[in-house]
């Protein structure tokens, strides 16, 4: 296949997944602005309020970094899984597998798709926080790649998700028991110095503590881990899910008989 | 000429040790209306789901115009167009939609694909139903809107599985008068049908598969020249109350109370007409029984389910 008509193809599937997801705004644009703004009132402001200084800034301005990375996160995973299964159980993904598309395609297509929702619901919280704290900056750089690379990374387990998916339900699990105790328990709502010496230890293992932090050093200048080991292991684990989803892909599991 | 499609040795074993085809060699001339039959089950979705890339073969060649599948996926999945027998499409996406997004995966760009995609929508008579999500659609829509997609990039060969299945007549003629009329403008088409009759209506060539064996492939000509006889049932001017005796032909009463008598191949219908004059017996009309290709194709999948044929496939 020719490079432009390659670009093409990419462009059609990055075109058909955010149409999907505009079109069914209210289950997909909606419920993350309407939860995070619940957080906001909530635990910023009603029960912050009483919790007072976390890592050196009020409470509210320490969660919402954390809440605009769970929101990517969740969004961008909830995206592809939802999506490429719909497709499978459909059997329209079939008009992909006869076309000459190249795996890497589909794969950047679908990636694309999911950090697109997921960037845009990161954008719609934003600007809800900005009706409840003041965001200052404190390195742009690494507050962007680290959005972008955490949010490529949720949309490559969304795929792999997807792929392994028998049945709705197995679409379900891992957001469930998964990726919501993960996030929850990734240093969002508390700093990790709050905890005793051996569950520091064992939030060291949770991938997700490390994309917080990194976006919330971003965002504050404070993290618990250093940001540039968190950046460094989100390209790894990138890398090592675009392999494992480029062989699902060629060998066809779960999509060819 | 190039063949647009060769298949060698093709053999595909499931995950649970099923054999569905058994090495099958196939080809077909560039142009050819070819129809590859047989009961279900036979291998017939099985060996065009591999042209397709839907399946994975186990084992054997697959060549389009000249472009391996193992070697040249992307050249060959760009000569192909395929229309499956079970709907695939997003049921919640626009029909122009649907279209225009098929061309998209093969690197039309928008505009392009935006022309064609009306040109087919419009002789498929889908124009005015563009906006309109998939499910709205009724199943002979469905069908159709499958074929606009499968031609949207304007393939060489077009591949259609079962693809009147469950649409009324009217509609599956003119399915029929379009698929000639891409046939004629250079397409070559492969389609499986349950509708003998089709078969012997579209197609010059006939491959018959049964148990992932070929059984036939050959000119339906030569095909039918095979049946050694052949069925005519006669509307007498009065009822007959038993079926009159025929020196040289086999000849009953039907459900009906019409006359049906078989003719061998080599014997005159002017024996029977004669024969019935003696009897004064009066014909006011006249017509063959059955689908002359159905009779052939049950004989043939018969003959191969006998246990002597059962023996040299263990064999």
């Amino acid at each position: 296949m020719r490079t432009d008509a390659m670009l093409t193809a990419y462009k059609t599937i990055v075109t058909r997944e955010i149409r999907r997801f505009m079109r069914i705004w209210p289950q997909t644009l909606l419920p993350p602005a309407v939860t995070m703004t619940l957080y906001f009132i909530i635990f910023g402001n009603l029960i912050g309020s009483r919790i007072g200084v976390m890592g050196g800034f009020d409470y509210m301005s320490f969660i919402v970094p954390g809440l605009i990375m769970m929101s990517v996160i969740t969004s961008s995973y909830a995206n592809v899984v939802s999506s490429f299964f719909s497709m499978k159980f459909q059997r329209s993904i079939e008009e992909l597998l006869v076309s000459p598309v190249p795996n890497w395609i589909i794969l950047a297509g679908y990636v694309t798709g999911g950090m697109s929702r997921g960037l845009g619901i990161g954008l719609i919280v934003t600007l809800l926080s900005l009706a409840f704290t003041q965001l200052s900056i404190h390195h742009l750089p690494m507050v962007i790649l680290t959005v972008f690379v955490t949010s490529a990374l949720f949309s490559l387990g969304g795929f792999i998700n997807a792929m392994l998916a028998t049945k709705f339900d197995d679409i379900s699990i891992v957001p469930t028991f998964v990726l919501t105790p993960l996030t929850y328990l990734g240093g969002v709502f508390y700093s990790i110095d709050l905890l005793p010496g051996f569950w520091q230890g064992v939030s060291m293992i949770n991938p997700i503590l490390y994309m917080v932090n990194a976006f919330r050093y971003g965002i504050l200048g404070v993290s618990d881990v250093n940001p540039y080991v968190a950046l460094g292991m989100i390209l790894l684990f990138i890398a090592i899910l675009s392999a494992v989803s480029l062989r699902m892909l060629a060998r066809g599991k779960g999509i060819r008989h | 000429m190039t063949n647009a499609l060769e298949i060698e040795g093709l053999v595909k074993t499931y995950g649970d040790g099923f054999q569905a085809l058994k090495g099958i060699d196939l080809q077909v001339a560039e142009g050819d209306f070819f129809a590859l039959l047989g009961p279900n089950g036979a291998g017939k979705s099985t060996t065009l789901g591999i042209v397709c890339s839907l399946v994975n073969k186990s084992a054997g060649k697959v060549r389009v115009f000249g472009s391996d599948i193992d070697t040249h996926l992307s050249d060959a999945k760009l000569n192909l167009g395929v229309v499956p027998q079970e709907f695939n499409f997003n049921q919640f996406e626009k029909v122009f939609d649907i279209v225009t997004t098929q061309a998209g995966y093969y690197g039309i760009p928008l505009k392009k694909a935006s022309e064609s995609a009306e040109k087919y929508l419009r002789q498929l008579g889908l124009w005015d139903k563009r906006n309109t999500p998939a499910m709205m659609l009724s199943g002979g829509m469905k069908r159709r809107l499958m074929i606009a997609r499968a031609l949207v990039h304007e393939p060489k060969l077009l591949i259609l599985d079962e693809p009147t299945a469950g649409v009324d007549i009217e509609l599956r003629r003119s399915m029929w008068t379009f698929l000639e009329e891409m046939n004629r403008q250079g397409t070559t088409i492969i389609l499986t049908t349950h509708y003998l009759e089709e078969a012997e209506a579209l197609c010059r060539n006939i491959a018959i598969i049964d148990h992932g064996r070929i059984l036939r492939n050959t000119g339906k000509r030569e095909l039918l020249q095979q049946l050694s006889s052949e069925t005519f049932v006669l509307d007498t001017a009065e009822p007959l109350e038993k079926a009159p005796e025929l020196d040289g032909f086999y000849s009953h009463l039907d459900d009906e109370g019409a006359l049906v008598v078989d003719v061998d191949k080599g014997q005159s219908l002017n024996g029977v007409f004669i024969q019935l004059e003696e009897q004064g017996i009066r014909v006011v009309s006249m017509r063959t029984k059955a689908n002359r290709l159905e009779e052939l194709f049950i004989r043939m999948v018969e003959d191969n389910n006998t246990p002597a044929a059962k023996e040299g496939e263990t064999a």
